[in-house]
């Protein structure tokens, strides 16, 4: 079984976000970048413990500049096989997932793996459009994964259960919370991700739908205002005048 | 002097007499990503693992202390230094220290981790024969086996030679019989390995290889403590027990030499832990200053909160230069001593031992710096900080054994200055030519020559004149005193405190030249730097003027006074609003951030 999983770095989570040149860049001054965690903690570390029972080969696939090396070497220390960049600044979903889609076409893949969203963009676009691109089938939300053959199982969260799907390989799925547990690389993993190959491959040249007009950070939540209990009129005169919701 | 350039590396204690250069010192700014992947690892383990059940950690709830051990041991870390060949990861020393740090945030787990790996495991690394390392360390190195160290008795702690364990050769020359008792043994309930020390005969004094399960050996009862509750700690009781002769450790009668070089590597480590658990309560006062409102106001926009915070920052990042500069110059120390047909555990503890001044220093001030942050990450939670409920009363207990083990602080303060001493007497280190010319120096008219432009000229005179002044307080006190200087503690507690000062300001500043010169210094980076040099000067004023008032009177000791202000002068900056720059840093990344 091959397996391929899209990662993509996200800013840490503790992140303080600002933007530059008229608010029309996410300002990377000082950000710590991570692997998103529903890519690493889900979608690779499901393919990783299928590979281990089952076989195969697991690829790690990102859409990135040199600065996603180091997210792609701790993919690679957590036990991916090998990697792959896409030499090119991830511009919106449709690029990163034509990108993606290309390579799949040249380089036979039994399953692609995503995370249900990145933490930044929180998108959830990629994986949907890799699928329309290859015409392959889609699993999203998916919180478990069994793979029999070529006949997976799924899990998805649904509102209030989930559904349980049958699908067959090959397919692309985006992984939600569930699937697997994080897994820490140990001291030989993060040594032997140095060894391990990453192919640089050139942009795949395609159209471009998006431009960034401007960014902008919600505004500041204002501070609790305490009402007690025995003072109805207080808090009813201050949804009126202040909150101005009723 | 200045147009001959030496090439030579720093040796220890050199610091005093020598300029270094912010192109020879390592900054932790320069850890390279695997270092850093791999102290990430280390962090996420501690804080997905660890912290979540500190808890039952410190109830020693069965069993959990060894699981923890066993999963560190899975992920590498307890055998990252460990050289390849004995089944470990052979990484260099900045890397243990690194990871050293990140555990140290684990409290409890922090203390049995750091007892396995350094104490217990360094002896038989450093000082085993090669059947004793391939028997012992692998398993040491995965977890399979943990180890103890038992040196203190009821009897003898600081003292420590004066242990009164007797091991005695048997008729057949094929055991020692091991006989006494001792105390405070950390990982002492759950060891399989325990490096005794004991006195063949009653005189020489030797270290051992005991395996816990040994005929005659029993544990004692935990001890209950104040804080690492956590932590095993026990007494070990040694009745006729038998050791077979292969498992005496280094040679017969010199076994202060594994248990003082031990201590070297021991007490970075200790400051390495300590800058871990520092550096998670600092980001903890920092998160709650800014969430915690009174008289309508974050808490951490008061002047005296953000002193508090501003402060924790000073101490941190000034430590932490020290302690990876002298973590480089160990490394590198160990390469040359390779070079010079050593095998790397033997370098890697010559290394050690070369730079034992600067490991005593550092473990001072990094459990000093430890403490006051616990101290004040209780004041700045207030009430809370009294509650059993929240973390920072487990830390205020959890933090105050680090003055107390791996030698007290009196003790470390005592040696940096002995050993400093003996240096110079055995010519080691030249600390009479420069001593002299200060002399002459005291007599001359002071230096008004125009003031050098160069970057950061300012500080690297100040850094000169403390060390003018420590050789003219050490100078003037062992002239004057000779072999009585001993009894004088109060005295050598100064000098060790002056020493201490130049020592951490003098890292502190090459760390942030370097900084400037790859663009990486921060304004608040120089804010740091001014406040401490500022403040430093007066402490060592204060240190100097009571040990020279101790034993020197009338003309000489005022001459010596006034050159002493000479030694001590500093530029006068307004630390507040420094601190408050500083402050300001931290509120807004909410976390310790430099
Ligand atoms: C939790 C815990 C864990 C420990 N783990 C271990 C372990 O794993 N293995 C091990 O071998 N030991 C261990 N120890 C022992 C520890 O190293 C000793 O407690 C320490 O060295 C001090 O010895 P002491 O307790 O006998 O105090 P003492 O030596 O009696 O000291 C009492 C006081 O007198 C001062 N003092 C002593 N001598 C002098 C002097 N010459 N000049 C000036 N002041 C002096 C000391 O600084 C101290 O303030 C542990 C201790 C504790 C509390």
């Amino acid at each position: 079984m091959k397996f391929l999983v899209c990662i993509s770095k996200a800013p840490d989570t503790t992140t303080k976000i600002a933007f530059t040149d008229n608010n029309t860049k996410f300002n990377n001054d000082k950000v710590v970048f991570i692997v998103n965690p529903y890519d690493e903690w889900y979608a690779l570390v499901r393919a990783l413990e299928l590979k281990e029972k089952l076989g195969g080969t697991v690829t790690v696939i990102n859409v990135g500049a040199t600065d996603c090396d180091a997210i792609i070497r701790k993919a690679l220390a957590i036990g991916a096989d090998d990697a792959v960049r896409i030499d090119a600044e991830p511009i919106d979903a449709m690029f990163v997932a034509k990108q993606i889609a290309q390579y799949v076409k040249a380089n036979a893949y039994d399953l692609v793996l995503c995370g249900k969203e990145t933490i930044d963009y929180n998108g959830s676009e990629v994986g949907g459009m890799i699928a329309g691109l290859l015409d392959w089938g889609y699993v999203s939300l998916a919180s478990s994964l069994e793979l029999n053959g070529d006949l997976a199982t799924l899990n998805r969260e649904i509102a209030g259960g989930y559904e349980t799907v049958v699908v067959k390989t090959p397919f692309v799925l985006s992984a939600a919370k569930g699937m697997a547990e994080a897994r820490i690389p140990n001291m030989r993993g993060i040594m032997a991700a140095r060894t391990k190959p990453v192919a640089v491959v050139p942009v795949f040249a395609c159209e471009n739908y998006t431009t960034i007009l401007s960014y902008e950070l919600p505004k500041e939540k204002t501070g609790v205002k305490l009402v007690s209990p025995d003072n109805v009129d207080e808090l009813v005169s201050l949804l009126h005048n202040e909150a101005k919701v009723i | 002097m200045a147009d001959k350039i030496i090439k030579q590396a720093l040796k220890g204690g050199e610091f005093l007499i020598r300029e270094s250069s912010s192109a020879d010192t390592f900054i932790p700014e320069e850890f390279n990503e695997e270092q850093k992947m791999m102290a990430q690892m280390a962090e996420d383990f501690i804080d997905s693992e660890v912290l979540p059940v500190n808890e039952q950690i410190d109830h020693q709830e069965e069993g959990l202390m060894i699981k923890l051990m066993n999963k560190a041991g899975e992920l590498g870390l307890l055998g990252a230094t460990i050289p390849e060949e004995y089944g470990g990861f052979g990484k260099d020393f900045i890397t243990g220290t690194l990871l050293t740090e990140k555990i140290g945030a684990g409290g409890s787990f922090a203390v049995a981790c750091a007892a396995h790996t350094g104490i217990g495991t360094l002896p038989i690394l450093y000082f085993g024969n090669e059947e004793q390392r391939k028997k012992y360390i692998p398993k040491l190195s995965t977890g399979e086996m943990k180890a103890a160290y038992c040196l203190t008795e009821p009897g003898s702690g600081s003292d420590a030679l004066a242990a009164k364990t007797n091991a005695k050769l048997s008729a057949d020359g094929k055991y020692y019989l091991l006989n006494g008792q001792k105390m405070w043994i950390t990982n002492g309930g759950f060891a399989d390995v325990f490096i005794v020390f004991a006195k063949i005969d009653g005189e020489k004094f030797t270290g051992f290889i005991v395996e816990a399960n040994s005929e005659g050996l029993t544990r004692g009862e935990e001890e209950k403590k104040m804080g690492i509750k956590g932590s095993s700690t026990r007494q070990i009781f040694f009745q006729d027990v038998k050791v077979p002769v292969e498992n005496l450790l280094g040679e017969i009668g010199k076994g202060h030499l594994i248990a003082f070089n031990i201590l070297n590597i021991g007490r970075l480590k200790l400051c390495a832990a300590a800058m871990g658990a520092t550096k998670r309560m600092a980001t903890i006062s920092v998160e709650y200053a800014t969430q915690r409102e009174q008289f309508k106001h974050k808490i951490s926009d008061f002047g005296a909160i953000k002193y508090k915070l501003a402060e924790q920052a000073i101490k941190i990042f000034t430590v932490e230069s020290a302690m990876y500069r002298a973590s480089k110059q160990i490394e590198e120390k160990a390469h040359d001593l390779i070079g010079s047909g050593l095998e790397y555990p033997k370098a890697l503890m010559g290394a050690a031992e070369e730079f034992a001044i600067e490991c005593a220093i550092l473990k001072v001030y990094g459990s000093e710096m430890l403490d006051y942050v616990v101290d004040e990450a209780v004041q700045i939670h207030g009430g809370l900080g009294f509650s059993e409920e929240y973390t920072p009363a487990r830390a205020y207990r959890d933090s105050r054994i680090n003055r107390i083990f791996e030698g007290t602080n009196e003790i470390n303060r005592l040696l940096t200055v002995d050993m400093l001493l003996k240096r110079a007497m055995k010519g080691q280190l030249d600390l009479m030519t420069p001593a002299m010319s200060i002399q002459k120096e005291l007599m001359s008219i002071p230096d008004f020559s125009s003031e050098d432009e160069a970057p950061y000229a300012t500080q690297r005179k100040q850094i000169s004149n403390m060390k003018k002044g420590i050789l003219m307080v050490a100078g003037a006190a062992v002239q004057k005193l000779m072999m009585a200087l001993e009894g004088e503690q109060e005295l050598l507690m100064n000098i060790a405190n002056m020493i201490s000062e130049s020592y951490l300001c003098e890292s502190l500043l090459l760390r942030v030249m370097k900084m400037n010169e790859i663009g990486i210094a921060s304004a608040e980076h120089n804010d740091i730097l001014n406040v401490n040099f500022h403040d430093a000067a007066d402490r060592f004023h204060f240190e100097g003027r009571n040990a020279l008032s101790s034993f020197a009177e009338g003309d000489e000791l005022r001459m010596m006074l006034l050159g002493l202000k000479r030694f001590s002068k500093t530029e006068i900056i307004n630390t507040k609003d420094c601190r408050r720059r500083i402050a300001a840093r931290l509120i807004d990344a909410n976390k310790y951030c430099f």
